[in-house]
């Protein structure tokens, strides 16, 4: 199993750290060479404005599009949701594969961001901690989406689509790899 | 729910991580900064060339300026308060400010304290010349550590001194044997679980970026591969010839760090750099990396 991480901007070594930690081939994706004989695809969190001038600067939106269209299993945190969504509030540019519609920095500035432990029922029966850092949130999801987590308000903050998965927190920031593991679940074709 | 925690303020540092973080004194150039790819502005009312131009005493920015920029933007927006001046980081905060820089490039507001920033709920970064400077203000609470380098300068010299200063001494640390770390935590006045720590981890805690020089995408590539998490560009965008062309292009030049024939292409017709200053020749006082300690 080879799995890339975009490293056009943000926290992408984090994810790398955590893979390389689950023993999981990982390869940083700068070029669109370096899509191809991957098994999967981590989105980090970031700026989208500015991971998406770098995707859209090196070719890197169509071809990631065309990838995840023909089933390539993607994952965005946070930065990464915005850019797989098919609407967002303001609109701009993202890969427009996954159907959701996402609202940017819905909870405020920086002094807003925070942290908190999410049931996830996917992923076991303890809570999951989850750090949200200027971040989106889920406004709306279309028939064909698993909503995976959602705030004590009913906010929705993780889903899942096929092979796509979105989350607006920050699991790579974390210990707890048990999001990245049902990552590779998806990818083996298994979860 | 809990806001203004560590995990959250060193969380959005490590979010601007492989970015770069301009300097702009309008919303216009806010926007600019923005479309070109940066992933946070500073908010300023005098880039650090302009600062040193004007002498005086240089202090926080109008709030009218900063909030001018707050609003033409959507990525984080920093902004700098004087070194000690806590009031001035009070009032950061209460705009709401995303990230405050307690910063050498204006006039210390204090001769012996920095921020005691542990304090507040905004996150703050601070310039070092060296691993025990960086960890005593990791100490009072900032979250993201800088290189100062030489801000205003157009001049990378100072900024690379520093970067390869705080590598040096993390290697050092590493070497350490443990029964000597309380004798150099003392000696480079850091706590010493901050010493402690990074003998272990091989690492700062936080993350550090590079700054003060910066003003061609080379400069930006060299700071990365000398181990850079992300840069700051002070004056070398918008005092450069094609402040637009030259801001992509070092966005590009810190992505793609390693691979020297796209610094190459990022390079071409970009105009003139800004004109930059020989550090010999600034007279000591006039210096800016000396304030703080």
């Amino acid at each position: 199993m080879r799995i890339g991480v975009l490293a056009a901007q943000g926290a992408f070594l984090e994810h790398i750290a955590v893979l390389r930690e689950l023993g999981v081939n990982t390869v940083p994706v700068r070029l669109p060479y370096q899509l191809d004989a991957l098994d999967g695809l981590i989105i980090p969190g970031g700026e989208s404005t500015s991971i998406r001038r770098l995707m859209l600067d090196y070719d890197l939106m169509e071809r990631i599009k065309a990838r995840a269209r023909k089933g390539l299993p993607v994952w965005g945190t946070c930065a990464g949701m915005i850019l797989l969504a098919k609407e967002l509030s303001e609109p701009d540019e993202t890969l427009a594969v996954m159907d959701i519609k996402v609202k940017r920095n819905a909870f405020g500035r920086q002094k807003d961001s925070f942290e908190t432990r999410l049931l996830i029922s996917a992923l076991g029966e303890d809570p999951f901690p989850a750090i949200f850092i200027r971040a989106p949130i889920i406004e709306k999801v279309g028939d064909k989406v698993d909503v995976l987590a959602r705030l004590e308000d009913e906010t929705i903050v993780a889903a899942r689509q096929k092979n796509l998965l979105a989350c607006a927190f920050h699991p790579e920031l974390t210990k707890d790899t048990r999001f990245h593991r049902y990552f590779l679940d998806i990818v083996a074709g298994s979860g | 729910m809990e806001t203004g925690t560590w995990k959250v303020k060193i969380g959005l540092a490590q979010m601007l991580k492989g970015g770069v973080i301009m300097d702009v004194i309008n919303a216009e150039q806010a926007k600019i900064a923005q479309d070109a790819g940066a992933c946070a502005v500073m908010a300023l009312e005098r880039v650090p060339a302009d600062i040193r131009a004007a002498g005086g005493v240089a202090r926080m920015a109008a709030p009218a300026v900063i909030e001018a920029i707050m609003k033409a933007v959507s990525i984080p927006v920093m902004a700098k308060c004087r070194i000690g001046h806590f009031v001035e980081a009070q009032v950061l905060e209460a705009l709401e400010i995303d990230f405050i820089d307690e910063s050498e490039v204006l006039t210390p507001a204090d001769e012996a304290h920095h921020v005691w920033k542990h304090d507040f709920k905004v996150p703050f970064v601070c310039g070092c010349r060296d691993l025990g400077e960086a960890l005593r203000r990791i100490g009072e609470g900032a979250a993201m550590i800088r290189t100062k380098g030489e801000a205003g300068t157009g001049n990378v010299v100072e900024a690379v001194k520093h970067m390869r200063a705080v590598t040096e001494g993390i290697r050092k640390l590493v070497d350490t044997p443990e029964e000597k770390l309380a004798a150099i935590a003392v000696e480079m006045r850091a706590p010493l679980e901050l010493v402690q720590e990074v003998h272990k981890t091989g690492k700062l805690p936080v993350v550090n970026f590079s700054a003060g020089g910066i003003a061609t995408p080379a400069d930006a590539a060299l700071m990365m591969q000398l181990g850079a998490d992300g840069n700051f560009v002070g004056s070398g965008i918008f005092k450069s010839a094609d402040p637009e062309a030259r801001a992509k292009a070092i966005v590009k030049a810190t992505t793609h760090y390693q691979d020297p024939r796209i610094i190459a292409e990022v390079s071409k017709n970009l105009g003139e750099a800004m004109h930059g200053l020989e550090i010999k020749q600034i007279p000591p006082e006039k210096l800016l990396a000396s304030r703080g300690w």
